[in-house]
């Protein structure tokens, strides 16, 4: 922090880590162009193209942009981070990817730090014990110019998970369990720490994933404290320091942890052992149940208004609503312990007839890794789509979208009206129920297609 | 750049009461595609307004009415989702100068103003008025902090702080503050390197 705040001033607060993307970047160049400011330290930020590309590839070797406006942004990004000297992951980066998958695996996101991105999934890189926050465009202005960003200090809330989850529950179900469990407006003006045992038994993509979807919460920030699982993720990392030099940042790393006695605002508690495979039937992200229930009876106006958009009935089972589309992908779920689960499910099974299932990686890493273990293989053998890294039908602007009426299960973040698509329906769920959703075409867990973990 | 400055605001209300109005509502993804702010009032909640072939809705924000007024009174945890800035800018290019709900999502929120969008949240029961008496004309006194209600309904104080009231009233924006730190951020850096 260069100043702190006072009841005059927010704190002037300085950012480790800058990552843009082409879709809210160009008119923060704009602004620093107009007065004539340089971006102060091209060498804290890093760039990549995800939001506006296409997943596919013509046979021509061309991208099939959905519009000229959309290959213009991309343009637009890479002429000004050439113009400014910042390090991007374009087309031709083996690094390139979703902005929150490209940060940690090229090991640009490390413990300690402050992490900022116009995109408010930059929640992701609290796995990570970063304070890590979405920023608007104005923002993302200053930071280039400043290297800092004015802001008071968020209240604090912390999500006490204990005991061991069950072997179908996954981190999407348990970060579904808790977004309902507070609301998707209950954590607005906090940021959350997550605690217990079942962060701690998580893997690394994991807790990006439970990190990822604090901003559903209406957190704009969620954290987990480095360990040793965090340090092994790190190691040998393009940009983290090896040797020595790693061993005393690492020591310090482990230091990051809250006091055992640290007072929060708020304090939630679930119990891992409550906690099912859950889905989302609603439109936002709060309204999620475990896959196995009955619908709830809508008990005011928007819900109805939310169930009648979903075309579900109150009190009938979920489990069993035919499916048109499946999307596995996004910042949420489109790393290497996703697509193995996905493919677990699917190996050796066929994609339900007239139904169209996408795989998406989320970085030219993790499509790679992938490919080396098969699993395109897998997906491509079973009817899905294997396609090429980016953000697709999570937000759809990019052409990958659904019809009207359509019914996605997707392991995506978001489930409002449209986001996929106009009239577009989304039943959020994590990588395993959405490809048993596309094995079984219609709303099905994992179990319900014979796949026993 | 300077925003447009912000001091009393006098204006009949839109009142949209759904609660979890998010930013996917307030502009599409698909209207992100721009690389400039202008001329996005025309998307402003275009799913609402617009039907597939283009032609509008019956949705009261297309009517002359709702594109008079310069206050919208919304439902519980307005602008939730995403950190586009294109939400603000949309809202403010439809002619948008204030937003009042009883809670309104952080990123919005702050978004709206680094645009000169005051965004206030109001207590309950003010609320509540305003979504039983939509197209009220009230007044925005942001110097008071006050909503004025007209017919009895009373006037409500709300909270904003000092620095983003003062930004607000006098059209400033935040790069000049941070730009004047540039010492002290040149010897934060040095005590980081």
């Amino acid at each position: 922090m260069v100043t702190a705040e006072t009841a005059d001033h927010p704190a002037t607060l300085y950012i480790d880590l800058h990552l843009i993307h082409e879709v809210t970047s160009p008119q923060a160049f704009t602004e620093l162009e107009q007065r004539g400011l340089p971006v102060r330290r091209p060498d804290k930020t890093l760039a990549t193209i995800d939001h506006s590309t296409p997943t596919i590839i013509n046979d021509d070797g061309s991208r099939p942009f959905i519009t000229e406006q959309a290959k213009f942004q991309v343009e637009q990004l890479l002429l000004n981070t050439a113009k400014h000297g910042i390090t991007t992951h374009s087309w031709d980066s083996p690094a390139r990817g979703i902005v929150h998958v490209m940060g940690p695996e090229v090991g640009a996101t490390q413990p300690g730090m402050t992490v900022v991105c116009g995109d408010s999934h930059t929640s992701t890189h609290g796995a990570f014990g970063c304070l890590a926050f979405g920023i608007g465009t104005t923002q993302v202005g200053h930071v280039l110019a400043t290297q800092c960003l004015l802001m008071r200090k968020p209240k604090s809330m912390v999500i006490w998970v204990d005991g061991d989850i069950g072997d179908d529950v996954t981190a999407k179900d348990i970060i579904l369990a808790i977004i309902a469990k507070i609301g998707v407006g209950g954590g607005t003006g906090h940021t959350l720490e997550y605690r217990g045992k079942c962060f701690d038994a998580m893997s690394m993509d994991e807790r990006m994933t439970v990190c990822n979807m604090s901003i559903e919460a209406g957190a704009r920030a969620g954290m987990i404290a480095p360990d040793a699982t965090t340090v092994e993720y790190l190691r040998g990392r393009e940009r983290v320091p090896s040797g020595e030099e790693f061993e005393t940042l690492a020591a310090d790393w482990l230091t990051l942890t809250s006091d055992e006695s640290c007072h929060y605002d708020r304090e939630v508690r679930l119990k891992a052992q409550d906690i099912t495979p859950m889905v989302t039937y609603g439109t936002h992200p709060g309204m999620a149940m475990p896959i196995a229930a009955n619908v709830p009876i809508a008990s005011d106006e928007a819900e109805q208004k939310a169930l009648a958009y979903m075309q579900l009935t109150g009190g009938k089972p979920i489990a069993g609503v035919s499916v048109d589309r499946v999307f596995i992908g996004s910042c949420t779920n489109s790393r290497m312990d996703d697509l193995r689960a996905a493919a677990a499910v699917m190996d050796g099974r066929t994609v339900k007839g007239g139904l169209i299932a996408i795989v998406v990686p989320g970085s030219e890493a993790i499509k790679k890794q992938a490919e080396a273990e098969g699993l395109d293989i897998i997906f491509e053998a079973a009817g899905a789509q294997w396609r090429e890294p980016g953000c697709s039908m999570c937000i759809a602007m990019n052409g990958d979208m659904a019809a009207p009426g359509e019914l996605v299960v997707s392991t995506s973040n978001r489930n409002f009206a449209g986001r996929q698509g106009p009239g577009a329906r989304t039943v959020l769920a994590s990588p395993a129920t959405a490809a048993a959703s596309a094995i079984a075409g219609v709303v099905a867990s994992a179990l319900d297609v014979g796949v026993t973990s | 750049m300077s925003i447009k400055p912000l001091k009393t605001v006098t204006s009949k209300t839109i009142t949209l009461p759904a609660a979890n109005i998010d930013t996917d509502q307030i502009i599409p993804a698909r209207f992100l595609t721009v690389t400039t702010k202008n001329g996005l009032g025309k998307h402003a909640f275009n799913d609402w307004r617009y039907n597939d072939d283009g032609s509008e809705t019956d949705h009261a924000l297309n009517g002359d009415f709702a594109k008079a007024c310069q206050i919208i009174v919304a439902g519980h945890n307005f602008g939730c989702g995403s950190s586009r800035e294109h939400a603000p800018w949309a809202l403010t290019d439809y002619g948008i100068r204030v937003v009042i709900s009883t809670e309104i999502a952080d990123i919005f929120r702050g978004n709206a103003l680094k645009n000169g969008l005051l965004p206030i949240i109001i207590e309950k029961s003010a609320h509540q008025w305003l979504l039983d008496h939509p197209g009220e004309e009230i007044t925005i006194d942001l110097e008071r902090a006050e909503v004025r209600l007209p017919k009895n309904g009373g006037t409500y104080s709300f909270n904003i702080d000092a620095f983003s009231r003062h930004c607000l009233m006098e059209g400033v924006d935040e790069m000049g503050y941070l730009s004047a730190q540039d010492d002290a951020i040149s010897q934060f850096e040095k005590t980081r390197a």
